[in-house]
C-alpha cells in the first residue's frame, strides 16, 4: 500500500524495464511458440532434442570454467582484502585494467599465442618442447572464459571478504583454528554472498558465449550461443527456433541459478 | 603464593629507591627465575617494532597464576602490542615468551593455552550466540553432549542463559561483550587476554561489567591479562598494575602502590590528578618545593639531591590565608559532584586542588601539606621527558592500531 503513493517515482524505471525486459521477453516467448507464418507450435521446442549434446557442452565448459575461476580467484581476492588500503586499490585497477581492453582484442591476442606456430609454442621449441596442439580445443575455450570473467569472480569475492573483520579471523585461531578450520568454519562462510555473486557472474555469461568459442575453437566446437547465434545471424536463419533455445536457456540458467542461490543477492548492484 | 608476590613487589620497590632507577621488573625477574613457581606467563626482553619505530623496547614481565594484571598506559605504550606477542599473534623480533616455564614464542595462536577477548568482540556474524561460545569446543571435538552442559554453563556464568539461538547482530554492546567472554571461557584457559573489552560501552554499563569480570576471575581461579587506558579501571579490579609508557614498563605494583607512590612524574600523572614539582632534599626528612621547606617522611636520598615531588590534589588542605604555609590566588573554580575542583596560582606554580568547599575565583587562600601526603621521586632527565608527556599523540596511536 505504501509503495502505491510514490508510484510517479518508479514510472520511468517501470516504462524501461517493460521496453527493455519485458517485452523483448515476451517476444522471445511468442517466437518459440510460433512458426514462420505465426502459427502456434511446439516444434520448435521438441526439436531441440537434437541439440541436447550442445547444450550439455556448454553447460559443462562453462562450469568448468566457473570452477577455475572461483579456485584462481578464491586465494587472490583473500589476499587483497588482507593488504593495506592503499594497495588495495593499486592492485584491484590491475585486476580490472585487462577489462578496459576491446574483449575482441583480448581474445585475438589470445588466438596468436595459442596458434600452432604462436608465441607459447615458439618459445616451447627453443628448449625442443612441444609443439603442442593448443588453439581448436576445448580447453583453448575454457582458457578463454577464464581469462575474460575471471574478474567477474575476483571483485564480488574481494568486496564481500573485505567485510571480514581481521579480529574475527584472529578469534578464530585464538580458539584453536589452524589453517583449514579458519577456511571452512569462518572464511568460507563469511565470503558466501561473494562466492554465489561470483559464480552467478561468470557462469551465465560463459554458459551463453559465442564469440570465445567462436574465436578460439575455430568453429571445432559449438556451444548454445554459437547456436542461437546461427538461428539469428548466420546462414540457419530461423528465429524461431533461435527464440526456443534462448528460452530453454534461460529456464536452464535460471533453475541453476536458484540451486546455488545466486539470486538471493544485493551484492551484484554493490560489485557493478 | 599471593603473600610472597606482595612481599616480592615491596622489595623490588625499596631496592629502587635506593638505586636511584627503576628496573623493578628486571629485579623481580632475577628474583622468579630462582624461587618462584607461581609464574604463568614471563616475557623476556620482547622487542617489537613497526617500521622500524620500536614499539616494545627489550620488555620484560612475569605473570602468577590467577592474578588479575591490567597493563595500562596511554595510547601507542605498546600495552596492546604486549598481549598480542602473548596471543601469538605478533612474532616479536627479540626475546622470548615463557607459558609455564616452557618456551612458546613460536608456537602459533591456535597451540597456545589462551584464549582472548578482543576489542571489538570479534564475535563470528553467521553464527548464533550459542554456536559461538560452541566454536572452540568443536574444534576440539569434544562430544555433542559436553559442549551442550559446557555452553550453557558458560552463558549462565555471564548471564546470558536464553539467548543461546539469538544472532549477534540482535545483542546489544554488553551482551556482545558477554558472548566474547563465554565464548573465550568455555576453553577453559588458564590465562584470559583482554584487550580493552569494555572500551565501546557506556559508563554505567563498564562499571557493572568491571565488577562482573572481577568476580569472573575470582570465580574460576584464572590468571587475566586485562588492557586499558583507563587508570579508574585498572585499579578498581586489578590485583596488580603494569604501568607503561613508550614501550617501557614504568612501574609495576598494586593499585595502592601505584596511586600513592608512583615511581615517576609519567606514572604520577598519568594515574590520577597530580601536583608534580621540582624539588630538593636538604637532608632526610626535609623537602624544599614551591619555594618553601616542607618536612616530609622520606629518607634516604643524597644531601641536596634535586628530586621531583608529588602532592595530589585531594591532598592540599585549603586554611585561611594567615593560617597556610604557603598561599595563592584562585584561578578558577569547577563544580565535579564530590567535589570542588580549583586552579591555583602560587609564585609561578599552578596547584590542582580538591576541595569539599569552594573558594571564588580571585580569593587569596592559604595551602597546607601533611609531611605524609608529600610523595618524593628520584629525579633524572629521562624522568623529566616524561613529565612533559601528553596523552593524545596521533602517530603513536597510529602505530599502536598497525599492531
Amino acid at each position: 500500500m505504501r509503495v502505491k503513493r510514490k508510484k510517479g517515482v518508479a514510472v520511468p524505471y517501470l516504462a524501461w524495464m517493460i521496453i527493455f525486459t519485458a517485452l523483448p521477453l515476451v517476444l522471445v516467448i511468442f517466437f518459440a511458440f510460433t512458426n514462420k507464418d505465426g502459427g502456434f507450435t511446439l516444434d520448435n521446442l521438441t526439436g531441440l532434442g537434437n541439440y541436447v549434446s550442445v547444450f550439455f557442452l556448454s553447460l559443462i565448459l562453462a562450469a568448468i570454467a566457473t570452477v577455475l575461476c572461483l579456485v584462481i580467484a578464491y586465494p587472490i581476492s583473500f589476499m587483497l582484502s588482507r593488504l593495506r588500503a592503499g594497495r588495495q586499490g593499486i592492485l584491484l585497477m590491475l585486476v580490472m585494467l585487462p577489462m578496459w581492453m576491446n574483449f575482441l582484442l583480448r581474445t585475438y591476442a589470445w588466438m596468436s599465442l595459442l596458434e600452432y606456430n604462436g608465441l607459447i609454442n615458439r618459445f616451447l621449441g627453443i628448449f625442443g618442447i612441444g609443439p603442442f596442439e593448443m588453439i581448436n580445443t576445448a580447453g583453448a575455450v575454457v582458457l578463454g572464459m577464464v581469462y575474460n570473467y575471471l574478474p567477474y569472480m575476483i571483485l564480488p569475492l574481494y568486496t564481500a571478504m573485505v567485510k571480514i573483520s581481521p579480529s574475527v579471523i584472529e578469534a578464530a585461531e585464538d580458539l584453536g583454528a589452524g589453517f583449514w578450520s579458519k577456511l571452512f568454519r569462518v572464511i568460507l562462510p563469511l565470503s558466501k554472498p561473494g562466492i554465489q555473486t561470483g559464480i552467478t557472474m561468470v557462469f551465465v555469461p560463459a554458459i551463453s558465449t559465442f564469440i570465445i568459442s567462436k574465436m578460439l575453437s575455430g568453429g571445432n566446437i559449438w556451444l548454445i550461443g554459437d547456436l542461437i547465434e546461427s538461428q539469428f545471424l548466420g546462414n540457419a536463419y530461423n528465429y524461431n527456433l533461435g527464440s526456443a533455445m534462448s528460452l530453454v536457456l534461460m529456464v536452464v540458467v535460471l533453475l541453476i541459478m536458484s540451486l546455488t542461490g545466486g539470486f538471493d543477492q544485493e551484492d551484484i548492484e554493490g560489485v557493478i | 603464593m599471593r603473600s610472597i608476590r606482595v612481599e616480592k613487589y615491596s622489595l623490588a620497590t625499596a631496592n629502587c629507591k635506593r638505586t636511584t632507577h627503576y628496573h623493578q621488573n628486571r629485579v623481580i625477574n632475577k628474583g622468579v627465575v630462582l624461587m618462584d613457581q607461581s609464574v604463568i606467563i614471563s616475557l623476556k626482553d620482547i622487542v617489537v617494532d613497526f617500521d622500524d619505530e620500536a614499539v616494545l623496547n627489550g620488555l620484560s614481565l612475569d605473570i602468577h597464576d590467577e592474578e588479575f594484571v591490567t597493563l595500562l598506559g596511554p595510547s601507542g605504550c605498546g600495552k596492546t602490542t604486549t598481549l598480542r606477542v602473548i596471543g601469538g599473534f605478533l612474532a616479536p623480533k627479540g626475546g622470548q615468551v615463557f607459558f609455564d616455564g616452557k618456551d612458546i614464542t613460536a608456537l602459533p595462536p591456535y597451540k597456545r593455552p589462551v584464549n582472548t577477548v578482543f576489542q571489538k568482540y570479534a564475535l563470528f556474524p553467521h553464527l548464533n550466540v550459542y554456536e559461538n561460545v560452541a566454536f572452540g569446543l568443536r574444534l576440539k571435538k569434544v562430544e555433542e553432549k559436553l559442549i551442550r552442559e559446557q555452553v550453557l554453563e558458560m552463558l549462565e556464568l555471564v548471564g546470558l542463559k536464553g539467548f543461546e539461538r539469538r544472532g549477534t547482530e540482535q545483542l546489544s554492546g554488553g551482551q556482545q561483550q558477554r558472548v566474547a567472554i563465554a565464548r573465550a571461557l568455555v576453553n577453559r584457559p588458564k590465562v584470559l587476554l583482554l584487550d580493552e573489552p569494555l572500551g565501546a560501552l557506556d559508563l554505567k554499563l563498564r562499571k557493572e561489567m568491571q565488577i562482573e569480570l572481577k568476580r569472573i576471575q575470582q570465580s574460576l581461579e584464572i590468571t587475566f591479562v586485562y588492557v586499558t587506558h583507563d587508570q579508574e579501571e585498572a585499579l578498581t579490579m586489578s590485583d596488580t598494575v603494569v604501568v607503561m609508557n613508550k614501550g617501557v614498563i614504568q612501574q609495576i605494583g598494586s593499585p595502592q602502590d601505584i596511586y600513592n607512590e608512583p615511581m615517576n612524574a609519567f606514572v604520577a600523572d598519568f594515574i590520577g590528578e597530580s601536583n608534580i614539582f621540582e624539588g630538593m632534599m636538604p637532608k632526610d626528612f626535609l623537602v624544599e618545593f614551591a619555594g618553601q621547606p616542607f618536612t616530609c617522611v622520606d629518607s634516604g636520598f643524597a644531601p641536596n639531591e634535586l628530586v621531583q615531588v608529588v602532592v595530589r590534589p585531594e591532598d592540599v588542605q585549603v586554611v585561611p590565608s594567615v593560617a597556610g604555609q604557603l598561599t595563592g590566588v584562585v584561578k578558577t573554580t569547577v563544580f565535579k559532584g564530590v567535589h570542588w575542583e580549583m586552579i591555583v596560582e602560587q609564585g609561578g606554580n599552578e596547584w590542582i586542588i580538591q576541595s569539599t568547599v569552594a573558594s571564588q575565583p580571585g580569593e587569596l587562600i592559604g595551602m597546607n601539606v601533611e609531611p605524609d601526603m608529600i610523595h618524593i621521586m628520584h629525579r633524572s632527565d629521562e624522568e623529566l621527558a616524561y613529565a612533559e608527556f601528553r596523552p593524545e599523540d596521533p602517530e603513536e596511536e597510529e602505530a599502536e592500531d598497525a599492531g
